[in-house]
């Protein structure tokens, strides 16, 4: 093996930041009054909040010391399953920065934000291309928030249709958000087994579907990584009973320029732009989660609605009665949309399309190369991300979370564990297209290498990881008492 | 392509050990009927360079400050952000990491999100504050739900001056589910009416904005006592985070839930998002909170750090059973949000709300002296109300022309308020630029 990318290094202690700081410091320059003072009534003023008082120099290097105990996409490979963690462009940033783009008001006469307008009218059309879908809106914040869409737009639909429906089918092998999204319309989920080959069988949902149902909630590619093959079938044993198609595009990243959601007969289907996207998880936000529906759920997208009037300029338009409403204050993760705008006008159609094949291709060398290793879930032909489990170590007393902690010491961060649920011990590998040959093939000999260490030295992988900033932590103990804040 | 690492030769490799002739075999699983029938319609390609040509174009198109001046607040305010703020947040171990599910490689943003859960409490007077919401909007709809599991009631009673946009996304939230909202009218003053809720006992929660939407500053206290007497919960909130530099904070005067809206701190308007949803409580509702939480842990050697925590309550636990179904969240929003007060400090702060009010004042006061209306008579932080004579709609086109934003006409959402118009003013603002509004709306 060639040396390790890990390496011990010089990692700075920082205190928390009321730790630190004196009375009367500033990091800020305070802009000068130009206006004669104006008190409020004294019973409205309180003492202000008790923030410390720090200088520039003190916050530069708190922020800067405790970025190096982070780890992201710039630092490595981040092979996070079902969270896609490509490269984050540095041009989407600089676009996104334009003064244009990040200063204008979201509360401006429309002729005023015609450029903002344009961008998302654009990429709303964009996205309906690349999906397959009809129509785009820009609007949820993230990808439950998409879903919360695209699960209301569905109430709406059976509500006009005075056929108000009380369930919903989702398969074990869902993301948690999917039942937590279709329980805030109030729809109970039906839970579905996963067939042997690790996707859906049309007589399984078949058996459960009925006209108390409203449809079926399904990732595809599900989170397995395996396409939903008879998903065309589903659609039309859902549809025959007045039912609609869910998709989850979380994984739309496998099936740009290849699959078309439109034609397998989906209904609605929400994207995470910080996924297939490339714009920046951020540390856990914020996302953008588009919603795409077919022609006829058009009417039930959230309001306002961009339209283009004769004379060809933009508008937002309230004038959609069947709305669902309003799903955030204004037009939706404006900042992420410009970064995903940025990224499809970089990649093209052909750039796309090819970022799909080479995520699809990493993934399956990743689990051709590890296979041996490591005990695969189900041995087909994958998508975008592979799913194997710690079944070959479990005779060393080794875990997923053991695997998982120790890949950190080699200077990985680890894949996704214990999702999905019906694989026990699962560790779900993601690589993405941005990730080279040489270094999946560092990452696969480093988890060679763990695979004999869970055999010949197994307390290492136990007691990992020993070259972080902390040791492992203890969750169970943070919960039971829980401390919040400082 | 740039971002795509793989030469041709290692394409070819790399089939061979999948055992694929070529990228497109790849996906010979996928059945015929599933497939597109034509490739994807897109603009071709663009190099960095035209790119950038392209965007810089779109971008100058747009109206912004300070080539505009504009005066409108309404949910998003013009404040100064320091570049220290721009540069750190841009740190790409911040920026490109995901949600810390993994502790022990993702302590920069555990702390981080930790601190700004301890200020954010701070601001808000609660006890604990989520790691973050999409915006102030879905914090009330949560702030709501909450209310509702708590109290096992279906009703809230929500001010007709929280922002417009908020009560229009909690009626998207609450409606599927069969909740009832009883809108709360508003007085002359400008403040909310509350004999509504006289007689009432099936309310899961009073919701108030302070500021509101109107810029007026709420009784809180007097609004809590009421809540409370009916079993309710007290809910009380801001577009406006900067004004608890200079007033009571919302939890010192009785709210038990606390939701907010956190553009102010350091968070660029951006066409209204990302923003930052803040949401806290007072510890009893802890356990009954929406989102992320982030809290202090030990490691093995005893050492102190942080993990996310009360997992139990979140959709990947809990699925159709959990407080709500997000996951993603606003992180780096928040971030940013704490590196903004931390650069400002209390001294600072405290002294930018303070300004803030003093210009707004200095401008209410000038169209007071013009001779223009000020219809609501009650104390405001940064934003107030303006009744012009009819016809005014004219003038305000005209002013567009001249890059003068006058205003947010009311009308739009109160239509008895014609004529009424909603002013902004921060510390962008200068007292040259205010004088030159006068002067033109007066002449």
């Amino acid at each position: 093996m060639t040396e390790p990318l890990g390496a011990s290094g010089l990692i700075l202690n920082e205190k928390l930041l009321w730790e630190k700081g004196r009375k009367g410091r500033s990091g800020f320059s305070m802009p000068e009054s130009d206006v004669p003072s104006s008190p409020l009534p004294m019973e409205l003023v309180g003492d202000g909040p008790d923030f410390p008082d720090l200088s520039e120099v003190d916050v530069v290097r708190h922020y800067t010391r405790l970025s190096t105990w982070n780890f992201g996409v710039d630092t490595g490979l981040y092979p996070l399953g079902s969270c896609t963690m490509k490269y984050n462009p540095k041009t989407n940033e600089r676009q996104a920065g334009l003064s244009g783009f990040s200063g204008s008001h979201p509360m401006l006469p429309e002729s005023l934000c015609q450029g903002a307008l344009k961008l998302m009218a654009d990429l709303e059309r964009f996205l309906a291309e690349i999906t397959g879908m009809d129509a785009v809106s820009l609007q949820p914040a993230a990808g439950a928030h998409g879903e919360l869409a695209g699960m209301l737009v569905i109430h709406a639909w059976f509500k006009k249709k005075g056929n108000s429906r009380s369930k919903i089918i989702i398969p074990d092998t869902a993301h948690g958000t999917n039942p937590a999204s279709a329980a805030l319309c109030g729809y109970i989920p039906v839970q579905v087994h996963t067939g042997a080959e690790g996707i859906l069988a049309p007589e399984t949902i078949a058996a459960v579907m009925d006209e108390e149902t409203a449809g079926i909630m399904v990732t595809n590619p599900n989170t397995l990584g395996l396409f939903e093959n008879h998903l065309k079938t589903i659609s039309e044993i859902v549809h025959a009973k007045g039912g609609l198609v869910y998709a989850d595009g979380a994984n739309m990243n496998a099936v740009m320029g290849i699959a078309d959601m439109g034609r397998i007969g989906v209904d609605v289907l929400h994207l995470n732009l910080h996924k297939t996207f490339s714009t920046p998880h951020g540390g856990g936000g914020p996302g953008a989660g588009p919603v795409c529906v077919k022609k006829y759920l058009k009417p039930f997208l959230p309001v306002p609605r961009i339209i283009q009037k004769d004379s060809g300029q933009y508008a937002l338009s309230e004038d959609f009665p069947e709305s669902i409403g309003k799903l955030l204050a204004f037009h939706g993760h404006f900042g992420v949309l410009v970064r995903a705008y940025s990224y499809i006008l970089s990649m093209g159609a052909e750039g796309l399309k090819k970022a799909s094949q080479l995520a699809v291709l990493n993934a399956n060398y990743l689990k051709e190369q590890l296979k041996d290793t490591f005990h695969l879930a189900y041995d087909r032909p994958c998508m975008h991300e592979c799913v194997f489990s710690d079944r070959y170590q479990q005779e060393y007393n080794v875990t997923t979370l053991d695997i998982a902690k120790r890949l950190m010491d080699y200077g990985y961060h680890p894949p996704t564990i214990y999702f999905p649920l019906v694989v026990h011990g699962a560790l779900m590998m993601e690589p993405t297209e941005t990730e080279s040959k040489e270094d999946l093939d560092q990452y696969i000999d480093t988890l060679k290498k763990i695979a004999v260490e869970a055999k010949e030295t197994p307390d290492v992988l136990r007691s990992a990881p020993t070259r972080c900033k902390v040791r492992r932590l203890d969750e169970t103990a943070a919960a039971r008492k829980p401390c919040l804040a400082g | 392509m740039r971002f795509l690492p793989h030469t041709p030769e290692q394409i070819q490799l790399m089939l061979m050990v999948v055992g694929a002739d070529s990228l497109e075999s790849l996906f010979s699983s996928i059945p015929e009927e599933c497939r597109r029938l034509q490739d994807m319609n897109l603009p071709d390609a663009l190099s960095e360079w035209a790119l950038n040509r392209y965007m810089d174009a779109l971008s100058a198109s747009l109206a912004v400050s300070p080539d505009y001046k504009i005066f409108i607040g309404a949910g998003r305010y013009d404040h100064y952000i320091p570049a220290t703020v721009s540069a750190l947040k841009s740190r790409s171990e911040f920026l490109t990491a995901y949600t810390p599910y993994q502790p022990e490689i993702s302590q920069g943003t555990l702390q981080a999100i930790y601190e700004y859960q301890t200020l954010a409490a701070r601001l808000m007077g609660v006890d604990v504050v989520t790691a973050s919401h999409y915006d102030g909007a879905t914090a009330l709809s949560e702030s709501l739900l909450m209310a509702i599991r708590k109290t096992r009631r279906k009703r809230v009673a929500i001010s007709s001056l929280i922002h417009p946009f908020y009560r229009r996304v909690l009626q998207t939230y609450l409606e599927p589910a069969g909740f009832e909202i009883l809108d709360l009218p508003f007085l002359e003053n400008g403040l909310t009416d509350l004999s509504l809720l006289e007689g009432t006992t099936d309310i899961a929660a009073v919701a108030l904005q302070s500021p509101n939407f109107f810029g007026c500053i709420e009784e809180l206290k007097t609004a809590s006592k009421k809540a409370h007497e009916m079993g309710a919960l007290f809910v009380a909130g801001f577009t406006e985070a900067l004004a608890y530099g200079l007033l009571k904070s919302p939890g010192s005067q009785g709210a038990d839930i606390v939701f907010g809206e956190g553009q102010s701190l350091g968070i660029p308007i951006s066409f209204g998002g990302p923003g930052l949803g803040m949401l806290g409580c007072t510890s009893e509702h802890t356990r009954n909170l929406p989102g992320r939480l982030v809290g202090k842990a030990k490691d093995l050697d005893g050492k102190n750090g942080f993990v996310l925590t009360l997992a139990t309550r979140e959709q990947h636990i809990r699925r159709e059973k959990a407080t709500s179904n997000i996951c993603s969240n606003n992180s780096h929003c928040a971030l940013t949000a704490a590196m903004y007060m931390a650069s400002l400090g209390k001294s600072g702060f405290c002294n930018l709300a303070k300004l803030n009010h003093d210009k707004a004042a200095y401008l209410c006061r000038q169209f007071s002296d013009a001779g223009f209306r000020i219809p609501f008579s009650s104390p405001f932080f940064n934003e107030f109300v303006v009744e012009f004579p009819k016809g005014f709609e004219t003038r305000y086109q005209s002013l567009l022309e001249k890059k003068i934003v006058a205003g947010l006409p009311l009308s739009t959402f109160y239509s008895k308020l014609a004529n009424h118009y909603l002013f902004c003013v921060t510390e962008t603002v200068s007292r040259k630029d205010m004088d030159a509004l006068i002067q033109e709306v007066k002449s």
